[in-house]
């Protein structure tokens, strides 16, 4: 048994009564990651030294008087596109494979305050472009579940290393579903907040207006726990929102009677496999049973979402990943004649296929002469999405569906095809362009492989969605299983 | 019919400055066409009066108050360039 099958709450009754130390967590995810990384592959970058060191210092402050928060001494796994001063940031980029932050992003300041412990850089998709982190510029992460399957994506390693027991909580992002499908992959509660939620400042930007850093944890508790901590206004992040943030853990209450489901039928439909159908109807009846009601409504939009979402996120990515060239930071090219060819062939070796492909979209998508045409008719098709939920939450407290269309996926089988591959987040990227809340929650099994229930919110209502999620759970036993590595 | 030309992905390259083989020429051409067909699926719907949505929160025009505050030290900001002299960073020369 690891310390991480405990709760955090547990974990911290344990270190109070000085039954486990930190230095003890902290030795339970090095000694774990040196016994499996080397399969799943999930870090890039380990902060061995610092967390020792870390873990030494809070031994002492734990044997004080001084206050010691919920999140005091737990280890944490950072997506690396979260920056993290001295410690080595990529992106999942070669071309920031030497990059060293000279500040941190909001949400590791606020982790610091909670006294976490940051054990490492998580591996992902290149600058989160992916389904399934197979396009990381480093190396291919592997499903603890099923190694010749992907973690999913472009979280991919937050959340295996999660589900592997190498840490015992994670942030990912997620721009169009890299924390919901990766934590539906692995087994665990992936919860991508509203936007505005939490600070993006030193989130390295992908899709600025669809970007958002969630949590990634075994159970909903802990999520709730770990959002409470990092979300709230930033003065630094001017698109994070001036709402307050409520206690997440009081809405896990365990009721949920009265509680009204929408299920889109779109969400439903064609190319959603049978059994992941069967595994949303299955977690209906259960949510039924304990006072829900669930009616089937409709996202008349849906079917328009993948498109919108290409055009626009690669659009704003085009113009965010213009910053890369090879002047300030990163990789440079030792073969410029000029600065013009500095920037291209910099550019051009420093980039992995999938990020050129769409800065070339967004840039096409961007250019005089095709920007009504795609990129402003796709900002008005977001109006039409964003209303069909508004719509729905007219009469609904939530909306339910499967995270994603199947199961994790072998690796290699959908990367000669982008359209193939951007098919997977079909049932995810709809929320991140009408920025409300969603979380996914483990629902079941199929072929060994996990599957995920998306609970969908209304703007700033993540803890309606945690107290369905956390009901769901507390009547299943889906999330009390566990690879077997 | 095609909807974007090999001339049209040179320019669009050079538009977003990165360097491409002929062979890269002709694989993006068919991925972006391929894409581009797809995306054209919005056609099909009516957007006449709708507005455009770039940003889902109600806010604009977030200000602060106009206060200088320090910024990064000079060296910490150099640390990660890949060249710099005389606390500039170093470019190849622009003129010819």
């Amino acid at each position: 048994m690891s310390l991480f099958d405990k709760k955090m709450t547990e974990l911290h009754q344990l270190l109070h009564k000085r039954e486990v130390s930190v230095t003890d967590l902290v030795e339970e995810s090095f000694k774990r990651i040196a016994e499996v990384d080397g399969k799943v592959q999930a870090f890039l970058t380990l902060n061995e030294e610092e967390a020792r060191e870390t873990a030494r210092t809070l031994e002492v402050k734990l044997g004080s008087d001084e206050s010691k928060g919920l999140l005091f001494g737990m280890p944490i796994g950072l997506k690396d596109n979260i920056v993290t001063k001295g410690l080595r940031t990529t992106s999942g980029s070669k071309i920031l494979e030497n990059f060293d932050p000279i500040y941190n992003a909001t949400v590791v300041d606020r982790l610091t305050t909670a006294e976490t412990i940051t054990i490492g850089k998580l591996n992902m998709d290149e600058f989160a472009m992916g389904s399934s982190t197979e396009n990381s510029g480093f190396q291919k992460t592997r499903n603890p579940w099923n190694l010749e399957t992907v973690p999913g994506g472009s979280s991919g390693g937050s959340a295996a290393a999660v589900a592997a027991g190498e840490v015992l909580f994670s942030l990912g992002s997620d721009t169009g579903g890299s924390v919901r499908q990766p934590a539906a992959y692995c087994g665990v509660v992936g919860m991508k907040p509203t936007y505005g939620r939490i600070s993006r400042f030193g989130l390295i930007a992908f899709a600025s207006s669809l970007d958002q850093i969630g949590p990634i944890t075994r159970s909903v508790e802990d999520n709730a726990y770990l959002l409470e901590a990092i979300a709230g206004v930033d003065p630094m992040d001017s698109t994070s929102a001036y709402v307050e943030v409520p206690s997440f853990i009081q809405s896990l209450t365990g009721d949920i009677k009265g509680l009204k489901i929408g299920v889109p039928k779109e969400y439903l439909g064609e190319g959603v496999q049978e059994e992941v159908k069967q595994s949303v109807l299955d977690a209906l009846k259960k949510l039924e049973s304990l006072g829900a009601v669930w009616e089937e409504v409709s996202l008349p939009h849906s079917k328009y979402a993948l498109a919108t979402y290409y055009l626009l996120s690669s659009s704003e990515a085009s113009a965010n990943l213009s910053r890369f060239d090879g002047v300030r930071y990163g990789y440079r090219t030792p073969n410029a004649q000029n600065l013009i060819d500095l920037y291209k062939k910099t550019r051009a070796e420093g980039f992995g296929d999938e990020v050129k492909r769409r800065i070339m979209l967004g840039t096409f998508a961007l250019s005089s002469g095709y920007y009504d045409a795609y990129y402003k008719k796709a900002q008005k098709v977001r109006t039409l999405i964003k209303k069909d939920f508004e719509d729905v939450f007219e009469n609904y407290d939530v909306i339910v569906g499967p995270t994603a269309p199947t199961p994790a996926f072998k690796i290699g089988e959908k990367t000669s095809d982008p359209l193939t591959m951007y098919a997977n987040d079909i049932l995810t990227i709809p929320v991140n362009l009408a920025g409300v809340p969603a979380l996914s929650v483990p629902c079941g099994f199929s072929n060994g492989l996990p599957l995920g229930l998306q609970i969908v919110g209304k703007h700033f209502d993540e803890n309606t969605i945690y107290r369905v999620a956390h009901a769901f759970e507390q009547n299943t036993d889906y999330h009390k299983q566990k690879p077997a590595l | 019919m095609s909807r974007i030309s090999k001339d049209q992905v040179k320019h669009v390259a050079h538009l977003a400055r990165l360097a491409i083989t002929e062979e890269e020429a002709e694989i993006f051409t068919q991925q972006l066409d391929s894409i581009i067909t797809f995306a054209e699926q919005l056609n099909e719907l009516d957007t006449e009066g709708v507005e455009p949505t770039s940003h889902v929160l109600n806010i604009k025009n977030v200000l602060r108050e106009d206060k200088a505050t320090a910024g990064h030290p000079r060296e910490e900001v150099l640390k990660n360039a890949p060249d710099h002299q005389d606390g500039q960073f170093k470019v190849p020369s622009i003129l010819e």
